[in-house]
C-alpha cells in the first residue's frame, strides 16, 4: 500500500494523544494485521548549563524534508513486509513532555515490525532537513543536533 | 542566473531572512558560496549542507539555476 506521491508529514504543534488513539482505532477494520509498533519521539527537558529546555521550536524545508519522508516510506516497504505505515512530525512549538514525532508500523507478523520501526527512525533522525530551537525557559536558545 | 536561495535554522540569525534571489554568473555551489561567505561574514562559522532542487550536492556541483537551500544539522524527532 505504498503511495506514490509525498504526503505532508507535518503537523502544526504537539501530536495529541487523541490523534495516536484514534490512529490505532482506524486499523480494527485491517483484519489481516497482527502486529503494530509505534514510536513516539517526546520532547525532552534537557538541563544545560543550568538552564532546562521547555519546548522547542521545529522548523523545516518543508518540500525536500516531505520528500525524504517519501524515500524513507518506499525504501521500508521494499525491505519489510508491512501491511501500511504512518509517519507524522510537529512543526512550530512543542513543549516538553509533549509528542514530536509518531511513526506507526503494521504487519501479519511481529518480527517485521521491530525492525522496521527502527530502520524507519533512524533514517528520519539522519535524513530530513528538520531543525530544532531548543527555548530555554529564560527565553534563550541553543539549536537541537540529532547525536 | 536568478537563483533563490532558502535559509533554514540557524542559518537565518546569520543573514536575517529566509530566503533571497541573487544574480549570479553561474559556475559551481563553491562560487556561489564564496559570494555569500563576503556577503554574510558569520556563514563562515556555521555547519550546514547544501542543497539544490532539493538534494544535498557538493561545493564542485554545477549550478543549474535551481532553488539553493542551506541546511544546519538536522533535529528531527
Amino acid at each position: 500500500m505504498s503511495d506514490k506521491k509525498p504526503k505532508n508529514v507535518f503537523r502544526e504543534g504537539p501530536i495529541s494523544s487523541d490523534f495516536i488513539g484514534n490512529s490505532i482505532y482506524k486499523h480494527q477494520s485491517k483484519t489481516s494485521i497482527g502486529a503494530h509498533n509505534i514510536f513516539l519521539g517526546q520532547v525532552r527537558a534537557d538541563d544545560i548549563d543550568g538552564k532546562t529546555v521547555s519546548a522547542i521550536e521545529y522548523t523545516a524545508y518543508e518540500d525536500m524534508a516531505n520528500q525524504k519522508f517519501h524515500e524513507i516510506r518506499e525504501s521500508a516497504f521494499d525491505k519489510f513486509d508491512l501491511t501500511c505505515m504512518h509517519i507524522y512530525h510537529s512543526l512550530g512549538s512543542v513543549k516538553a513532555g509533549e509528542i514530536c514525532l509518531f511513526v506507526f508500523v503494521s504487519s501479519p507478523r511481529r518480527k517485521v515490525v521491530f525492525e522496521a520501526l527502527e530502520y524507519i527512525v533512524e533514517a528520519i533522525k539522519a535524513d530530513v532537513p528538520v531543525f530544532g530551537k531548543e527555548i530555554f525557559e529564560d527565553e534563550t536558545h541553543q539549536w537541537k543536533v540529532n547525536s | 542566473m536568478h537563483i533563490r536561495i532558502k535559509y533554514l535554522g540557524q542559518i537565518v540569525e546569520v543573514t536575517g531572512k529566509e530566503e533571497e534571489t541573487l544574480e549570479v554568473a553561474g559556475g559551481q555551489v563553491s562560487d556561489l558560496l564564496d559570494v555569500l561567505n563576503s556577503k554574510y561574514n558569520q556563514l563562515k562559522n556555521k555547519d550546514f549542507q547544501i542543497a539544490q532542487n532539493q538534494e544535498l550536492v557538493s561545493l564542485e556541483t554545477e549550478l543549474t539555476g535551481f532553488e539553493i537551500a542551506l541546511l544546519p544539522p538536522f533535529a528531527g524527532g
